[in-house]
């Protein structure tokens, strides 16, 4: 049974008189508890095809249906999180998680509930100890978590991370791929990221989603990444399997469908 | 066998030196260098004030003595005003009473007005900035009715309330509110398209929005606004009273050249000076403190 089921889905925006076609004839099945990734060059419309799925934007074409139910607007049960964190200044970390557990919660958990039930995403992320600061005092990677421990607070059907590490420097993003990976096996979410590292597609997917350049850009293929979980980054770095999924990809990218307007 | 020693060493030398070295030389230095630092500074903020005052007083008293000059020296401003600076609560009679309290007559009038100004400024401002075809339809007449000066505004309002009282409220109102609105709506234009993505995803609805994301996000441009609207009221309340009357320290100034107290209308001049600079350094304070982390992403 298909969790996600994305339905010959197109896209296209128009202002005044010209149209501009991003997306067109988008067809993905996703599974409960999977990890997709999907990856692409900049511009092809990834942004955009998450943007759908979350309801942020209307589709042109097609249907989007999550658990039987159409997309049609945004909602808690697809929670994303931003490539800039997105977290709100003015509030402190633990603040920036009550909003959302407030909203979501506010007639199946006490006050008490919700409280335990913020400092437990806040422990996920290993983020308690900051409860009290400020967007501003604290780092790039460490406003990430914060923004993956209020998306995850909402309990979503399906976590949507439009390239949640992309901001962020190669140990942090690293360190931050790891916890996602052990936060996945442990809560077994269904999740569709964004990336255009390829390491980091393979890395953490079950499936990667590789999308054709735009206009009009389409799904190209879909790789399955038969690696077994728990995945070690140090020891997948020589194995076989793990080195033919990237060469895939990395073919895919720029054998196939190289980038023209970047060179 | 080697361990050992090193930790006698270190707990024999230890004790000597510190005690007797940090509590007698440490907090000695440290608390009058803190005095003069403190001093310093105080005399940095101070000091160049007083020396332009002191000069500015010394030429006025100068130009202004000689006989026939149109207006007091500072000298005669002292004696001749002498009760109206020294107390400013003084009541001697209903028309008769200090600046002080005829500051504060004039201050009620402008927090009514100034305070409905604010509400419904950022209220409407809120709207303007939300809708696109608020902003192209009201925004043209805003531009045109802030230009009208206040006093301009006085003559309709006479006629509107027949009171002079809500007439010089009107007057600050309509004075006060312009920047406010203008300054909310340029705010909830700016709030960053992730802040209402983060909004939608949680299905906060209208009032919600209002009061956790747009308030708190525009609050820096509110408060820029504010700021600019209550140094207008103040202007705006002085000029309303000179022609509507009553106890405020805008007649006072009428009457006191009516009865050719020029000195008195020295002193008022003052007072009007230190109250707006007041007025404007209360409202930046608040800002600065409700706005604290705004700005920090």
């Amino acid at each position: 049974m298909t969790y996600l089921e994305v339905s010959s889905v197109g896209k296209s925006f128009t202002r005044g008189a010209s149209t501009s076609e991003v997306l067109r004839d988008i067809n993905l099945n996703i599974e409960k508890g999977e990890f997709v990734s999907i990856i692409g060059h900049s511009g092809c419309g990834k942004s955009t095809l998450l943007n759908l799925i979350a309801g942020l934007t209307e589709t042109s074409a097609g249907g989007i249906i999550l658990e039987k139910a159409e997309v049609t607007s945004p909602g808690p049960d697809r929670a994303v999180v931003f490539q800039n964190h997105s977290l709100l200044p003015w509030l402190t970390v633990y603040d920036n998680v009550k909003l959302a557990v407030a909203k979501v919660f506010a007639r199946t958990k006490t006050a008490a509930e919700r409280h335990d039930w913020i400092m437990e995403n806040l422990h996920l992320v290993q983020m308690a100890h900051a409860k009290d600061k400020r967007p501003g005092e604290i780092s790039g990677g460490m406003k990430q978590r914060v923004g993956i421990a209020r998306a995850l607070a909402m309990e979503p059907k399906i976590l949507l991370l439009d390239e949640p590490f992309g901001a962020l420097d190669a140990l942090t993003r690293a360190h931050l791929q790891d916890q996602m990976t052990e936060i996945h096996s442990r809560l077994g979410n269904t999740v569709i990221m964004i990336t255009h590292d390829v390491d980091e597609a393979v890395l953490l997917s079950d499936r990667i989603v590789m999308m054709t350049n735009g206009p009009a850009a389409t799904i190209g293929e879909i790789l399955e990444v038969p690696l077994q979980r728990p995945r070690n980054r140090l020891e997948l770095a020589s194995d076989r399997s793990y080195l033919k999924c990237r060469e895939a990809v990395l073919k895919f990218l720029y054998e196939r469908h190289r980038f023209v307007e970047a060179a | 066998m080697t361990l050992p020693a090193p930790a006698e060493t270190n707990v024999t030398a230890l004790p000597f030196k510190a005690p007797a070295a940090t509590v007698t030389v440490l907090p000695r230095p440290a608390r009058r260098l803190n005095f003069a630092g403190l001093a310093e500074r105080l005399a940095t903020v101070v000091i160049p004030p007083m020396v332009v005052l002191a000069v500015i007083l010394t030429v006025w008293q100068v130009v202004f003595s000689q006989p026939g000059s149109s207006l007091p020296p500072p000298s005669e401003v002292w004696a001749q005003s002498y009760d109206l600076i020294v107390d400013p609560f003084f009541v001697y009679g209903s028309q008769d009473i200090g600046l002080g309290l005829r500051v504060l007559t004039s201050l009620q009038r402008v927090a009514i007005g100034f305070g409905l100004a604010a509400v419904l400024g950022i209220a409407i401002g809120a709207v303007i900035g939300q809708s696109k075809w608020m902003m192209r339809g009201l925004d043209p007449v805003f531009q045109i009715l802030r230009t009208v000066p206040p006093l301009a505004w006085l003559p309709i309002s006479l006629a509107a309330f027949m009171d002079s009282g809500p007439s010089a409220i009107f007057v600050i109102f309509i004075t006060a509110i312009w920047p406010v609105i203008i300054n909310t709506t340029v705010g909830v234009r700016n709030i960053p398209q992730d802040y209402r993505n983060v909004a939608r995803v949680l299905r906060l609805n209208q009032l919600e929005f209002f009061f956790q994301i747009m308030l708190p996000a525009a609050a820096p441009y509110i408060f820029s606004g504010l700021r600019i609207s209550i140094g207008l009221s103040w202007l705006a309340i002085v000029a309303a009273e000179m022609l509507t009357g009553g106890v405020g320290i805008g007649f006072f100034i009428w009457d006191a050249w009516n009865s050719s107290r020029l000195t008195d209308i020295i002193v008022a001049l003052i007072y009007i000076g230190v109250v707006g600079f007041i007025l404007d350094r209360l409202v930046a304070l608040v800002g600065s403190f409700v706005t604290r982390g705004t700005s920090a992403n």
